[in-house]
């Protein structure tokens, strides 16, 4: 494990000026370590990986890194890395969005990229809320939350990232928070070394909008938060069911061999070049 | 050389792959559907992709993310998919992308007439994304022109860095023809400019004398970032308006100076002509049977494979002599507005036709020999 110091200079752009343009206490920068940490216990050369973001907090993710960097449109960061993918399949792809961004406008890329099991770890960084445009209720904003678009209480059911990615066909889903860093970590590694869609929800949390919105306390009440209220998949499993209300359950829930996109899609290329036959 | 019977809609598929496409994302959609389905077929034969996304957003998604990674790449639709590509033709300016746009018009607006041609989409491919920006877009007449601009789309894309919209209609898309295509060899191919310097002195955005900057490819050692934000000379997002207006005039320029380059026409019979027909897409083809129908009354006739640019130097030659110039487009009157910012309204007669039926050689006649 290199220093903190070796992997700043090793993976941050140097001509990129800091400080970043998260807040104060935010959880996207823990994810980012998380992510170069993951990457550099893999040991892969930084010309085999891409980051691939969309519109957001999270969005602004890429900038920063010294990785073959594309922060695309809202919603679509899945739709630009199967593209990339396709063309390079060599290259070790991580998306990186937002529950909004994931979710909502880009709901449709994300359960058809899963089902298409094509080889991308994609990172949801998911703090229930629309952080940069100041709190308003999102895909995966729990029910009666205040929002500034739901002032009397959101009355939308909130979307389950995993089980979403789940029953769509993806090959690795695993579930983490921001405050256990280590096991996300881990978790992005797994998903970095699965064949296929791998899907890592980062649960994270807005203390500038929707913390102080909902009365939720500083950035460090609400990392408390995440420790007390998160149980692991096989704790969860022994618990009844109104226990389980309102926690954050980790672990991993899918990891399963799945035949991969690009892999299919080389046999296609075989197929067609001796004439059609199998 | 090769003598084939194809659609239009085949005939862009060949030139694609002719012109080294090598990846294809696309929806199905009336009446562009075959070049997607020949283009499924073949590409694998040539080690290329293709891949059928989710919609049409996603597919010019995959097709800047292939671009990125080195392919030429292309997708094609028709109008309803055309407004849903808007937002990603903005990030192929801006990020200046590499990519080809085929619209396969069809009457609209909305679901419209899908199996109606149409040519109303000529506004929306000038101005459909927002903010500010140049495009290039052009338009056949045959099946053979298919063929044709299909390449050099490509060629223009790749040269200028920038998304280059093939305006077919749903007349030369699903036509077929007897066409001789050209043999590999004849064709001229252009492949954007690489960088050649070592990665660490890289700038993706930087000025250069072509006002066109080199692109690496995603998967080669430059480890760059690309935005749809406002960026410097790195990529990387700015605020500073001088580095803003620069990319801003730089993107401009790299078009408005080569229009000369970019702008494609053919005129017929144009010099002294009294009356000037100015017509694209299958909409020529009626105007061409016209002049013949009218070649003693002095009627030339300009044909725009380029749209936009607007070929402005070229239309003003042909008709500087003209008294009359006659604009018949399948829509209720856009090219037309351009002909007239250019020779005066009081010149320009208008043969307007949205219904989803070809205008015909005689209502272009009955507007060249109208009586004021």
């Amino acid at each position: 494990m290199a220093t903190q110091r070796q992997l700043i200079y090793d993976y941050l752009r140097h001509k990129k000026k800091f400080p970043n343009i998260w807040c104060a206490g935010c959880g996207i920068g823990i994810v980012m370590g998380a992510i170069i940490r993951a990457v550099d216990e893999l040991g892969y050369d930084k010309n085999q990986v891409a980051m691939i973001s969309g519109i957001g907090c999270s969005g602004r993710m890429p900038v920063y890194l010294d990785f073959y960097t594309m922060h695309t449109t809202h919603g679509r960061a899945l739709s630009f890395a199967t593209g990339l993918k396709l063309a390079r399949p060599e290259l070790k792809i991580i998306v990186v969005m937002g529950d909004g961004d994931a979710l909502a406008i880009g709901g449709n890329h994300f359960i058809h990229t899963a089902r298409r099991n094509i080889d991308l770890t994609a990172i949801v960084i998911n703090n229930a809320t629309y952080g940069m445009t100041g709190g308003q209720y999102s895909p995966t904003t729990p029910q009666h939350m205040l929002a500034t678009t739901a002032p009397y209480g959101n009355i939308e059911q909130d979307f389950p990232i995993c089980e979403l990615a789940q029953v769509c066909g993806a090959a690795f889903v695993a579930r983490s928070t921001v405050y256990h860093v280590e096991e996300l970590q881990g978790y992005i590694e797994q998903g970095l070394e699965k064949k296929g869609f791998a899907l890592i929800e980062a649960v994270s949390y807005c203390h500038t909008t929707y913390g102080r919105l909902n009365r939720l306390g500083s950035a460090v009440d609400m990392m408390r938060a995440l420790k007390e209220n998160s149980v692991t998949r096989q704790t969860a499993e022994k618990l009844p069911p109104e226990e389980l209300q309102g926690k954050i359950v980790r672990g991993i829930f899918v990891d399963r061999e799945v035949p991969e996109y690009t892999q299919l899609y080389q046999k296609i290329i075989e197929r067609a070049q001796s004439g059609g036959k199998a | 050389m090769r003598t084939a019977f194809l659609q239009g809609n085949e005939a862009c598929a060949y030139g694609a792959l002719a012109a080294g496409c090598r990846f294809f994302a696309g929806y199905p959609i009336t009446p562009s559907t075959t070049i997607a389905e020949t283009m499924a077929r073949e590409l694998p034969k040539v080690g290329g992709v293709f891949i059928q996304m989710e919609d049409e957003i996603a597919s010019l998604a995959a097709v800047l993310g292939a671009s990125v990674g080195g392919l030429k790449a292309m997708t094609a639709t028709s109008g309803p998919g055309f407004s849903l590509m808007q937002e990603h033709i903005g990030y192929a300016v801006m990020a200046e992308i590499p990519c080809v746009i085929v619209d396969v018009q069809r009457l609209g607006p909305s679901t419209g007439q899908p199996t109606s041609p149409s040519q109303g989409d000529v506004m929306q491919a000038r101005w459909g994304t927002h903010g500010d920006h140049p495009i290039i877009a052009l338009s056949p007449t045959s099946v053979r022109e298919c063929f044709d601009l299909t390449v050099t789309a490509f060629n223009l894309s790749e040269k200028y860095r920038t998304p280059v919209i093939l305006l077919m209609d749903a007349v030369v898309g699903h036509m077929r023809e007897k066409v001789i295509l050209p043999a590999p060899e004849e064709l001229e191919i252009i492949d954007r400019a690489r960088p050649n310097v070592p990665p660490e002195w890289y700038f993706p955005y930087e000025e250069t004398a072509s006002d066109v900057p080199p692109m690496a490819n995603f998967g080669d050692g430059f480890r760059y970032h690309i935005t749809g934000l406002m960026h410097d000379r790195a990529g990387f997002p700015t605020q500073r308006l001088d580095e803003i207006n620069a990319w801003l005039t730089r993107i401009f320029r790299k078009i408005d100076a080569h229009v000369d380059d970019i702008a494609i026409t053919e005129a017929i019979n144009v010099e002294h002509a009294r009356t000037l027909v100015i017509a694209y897409g299958c909409t020529a083809r009626a105007a061409k049977e016209a002049i013949y129908m009218c070649r003693r009354h002095r009627v030339g006739l300009l044909v725009l494979k380029t749209l936009w640019p607007f070929p402005k130097d070229q239309v003003l030659l042909a008709a500087h002599e003209a008294q009359r110039v006659v604009v018949p487009e399948m829509n209720m009157g856009q090219i037309a507005l351009e002909v007239e910012r250019l020779v005066g309204r009081s010149k320009v007669r208008r043969v307007r036709r949205a219904d989803g039926e070809m205008i015909t050689p005689q209502e272009i006649r009955a507007a060249i020999e109208y009586k004021e």
